[in-house]
């Protein structure tokens, strides 16, 4: 398989785990539209690699990503900046197949709080801040925030988090339902690396059927949810997984999942 | 006005000696002070030749707490100050990284640790204190509450029934009951507090840093986790008292060195 050089990035592979650690050091990881590329391009090597079932997504100690590269925006106007469809790369994360653990140390501010919140889980150290601070050089959010955030924490504290572009900590987004778990900056790595171990032990099969019916619920009605989850259950009954899973629960012994 | 060299930070051996230095204000804290401690703790936080820290006064004060002075500027215009802002944004902050900073930090209290100042020797580590040293919580005998985290350390350290005791009645606490209390680690003689401070700082300077700043981590988990969330309450009802008209009174009997009659308003 090709393995890409980036410049913006660095990828590593961990057994069943695919790492991508943002890389531009000098400026707090900013998502320039290159390291947006280049990020898309590692997640869907990862996504397309059988042999890796979950993707870790982290920055540094101090930023997981600071937010988008507002250099690159200054002198943008409407027709130019919708022209270049900058959020298209956006849409390609979200599309990720495998399930991707945000690992966020640090600030995690407008573009980065965004992608962190593209990812299906996120585990926060304790010096993570959270925020979009967008309003407060004239703008609002534009790669999901309003949407995402709102429904992981709901319209008041969305809206405040929003209109006062004022960050929150690790302990209050804790609170709010916004990450999974807090954990000492020295061991926010191994921490995701837990929980991607636990999920890479189940059926690959299984856990992308899994990510898709629950990312449905932002797109449907219950009833439309439920009919899509419900499909794919009786999908899965095609699946080696499943008759070895069963199986194995039978025999009281651990599954052995190979992913067919 | 700027004061020259308000603040003196000294390192040495591995040892950071900062040294609060307004000795003809008993180091009371004005705004210049306390931004320029801020700044000091930050640096010697990053600083990593700096592996202990000691926090001490010039003269014969380790620190009087607010400059009184400072403050009655604005009473004079009419114009009652916000003092939950000012807590919030000078005090505040001072007492967070004191806490949070993982390094060892000794207070070597060498004279009167008032109000705020009796705060500041509360968050730190250890508190090595002369024999002549005292401790008050002045804050009520201006009709303010005890702020700058001081009503979430002082129950910590000695009890309730002991530290309420001492918020009301604002009386000096000598430096031999306070250790009786467990408020300090050693008593020693006046001459030799700066001597002690830096034996035992130099001696936490060649530990190991690291574990001991996880286990500073471990016990602000175990009994500090809420510092931030009550030091912003004190903040709040800091502010409801400081437009209390006792805390005009307060003030202006302090400026007039005079007995305040208060209303309870």
């Amino acid at each position: 398989m090709m393995t890409m050089t980036y410049k913006n990035i660095q990828t590593e592979k961990e057994e069943q785990i695919g790492i991508v650690r943002l890389h531009r050091p000098t400026v707090l990881n900013a998502l320039s539209h290159e390291l947006m590329e280049e990020l898309v391009a590692a997640l869907q090597e990862f996504d397309n690699d059988d042999k890796i079932r979950v993707i870790i997504l982290t920055g540094s100690d101090k930023a997981f990503a600071a937010g988008a590269d507002i250099k690159e925006m200054s002198d943008e106007t409407t027709v130019s900046i919708m022209l270049k469809d900058r959020f298209a790369t956006w849409d390609k994360v979200r599309k990720t197949k495998k399930p991707i653990i945000a690992a966020v140390s640090g600030y995690a501010l407008g573009g980065g709080c965004e992608l962190a919140m593209t990812c299906d889980i996120i585990i926060a150290s304790e010096t993570a801040k959270f925020g979009q601070p967008e309003i407060n050089i004239g703008v609002i959010p534009g790669a999901g925030g309003t949407q995402r955030l709102t429904r992981a924490i709901g319209k008041y504290k969305a809206m405040e988090i929003i209109l006062t572009g004022r960050p929150i900590t690790a302990s209050e987004a804790l609170a709010a339902g916004l990450v999974n778990k807090v954990v000492p900056a020295e061991l926010l790595l191994d921490e995701a690396k837990v929980m991607a171990k636990e999920i890479a032990k189940k059926s690959p099969v299984a856990v992308k059927l899994a990510k898709e019916a629950i990312l449905k619920v932002f797109d449907t009605s219950i009833s439309e949810g439920l009919e899509f989850e419900r499909k794919n259950f009786y999908m899965l009954f095609s699946s080696e997984d499943q008759k070895e899973g069963m199986r194995a629960f039978l025999e009281k012994r651990p599954a052995n999942f190979t992913g067919k | 006005m700027s004061e020259e060299n308000i603040l003196l930070v000294e390192k040495k051996n591995s040892v950071a000696i900062i040294t609060l230095n307004r000795p003809d204000k008993l180091n009371s804290f004005n705004d210049e002070l306390t931004f320029k401690l801020q700044d000091a703790l930050k640096e010697t936080e990053k600083d990593a030749t700096v592996r202990s820290i000691i926090l001490t006064g010039a003269g014969r004060g380790f620190s009087a707490g607010q400059d009184l002075q400072s403050r009655s500027i604005s009473h004079e215009s009419g114009q009652r100050p916000s003092l939950g802002d000012s807590i919030r944004r000078r005090y505040n902050p001072v007492i967070t990284k004191i806490r949070r900073m993982e390094k060892p930090i000794v207070a070597a209290v060498n004279g009167v640790a008032a109000g705020a100042g009796m705060s500041l020797a509360m968050a730190c580590d250890f508190r090595i204190v002369a024999d002549s040293a005292s401790f008050i919580q002045s804050f009520t005998k201006v009709g303010l509450v005890p702020d700058s985290g001081s009503t979430f350390l002082l129950p910590r350290l000695i009890g309730v029934t002991k530290a309420l005791e001492l918020m009301y009645s604002a009386e000096k606490l000598d430096a031999q009951t306070a250790l009786n209390l467990g408020l300090v680690n050693k008593v020693v003689p006046q001459e030799a507090v700066m001597k002690e401070a830096i034996e035992l700082a130099e001696r936490l300077a060649k530990g190991p840093t690291k574990a001991f700043g996880l286990t500073k981590r471990a016990i602000n988990k175990a009994i500090f986790s809420d510092l931030e969330e009550l030091l912003e309450y004190e903040a709040s009802l800091q502010e409801i008292a400081g437009r209390s008209d006792d805390f005009a009174e307060g003030v202006k009997a302090f400026i007039e060195k005079r007995q305040p009659v208060y209303s309870g308003r």
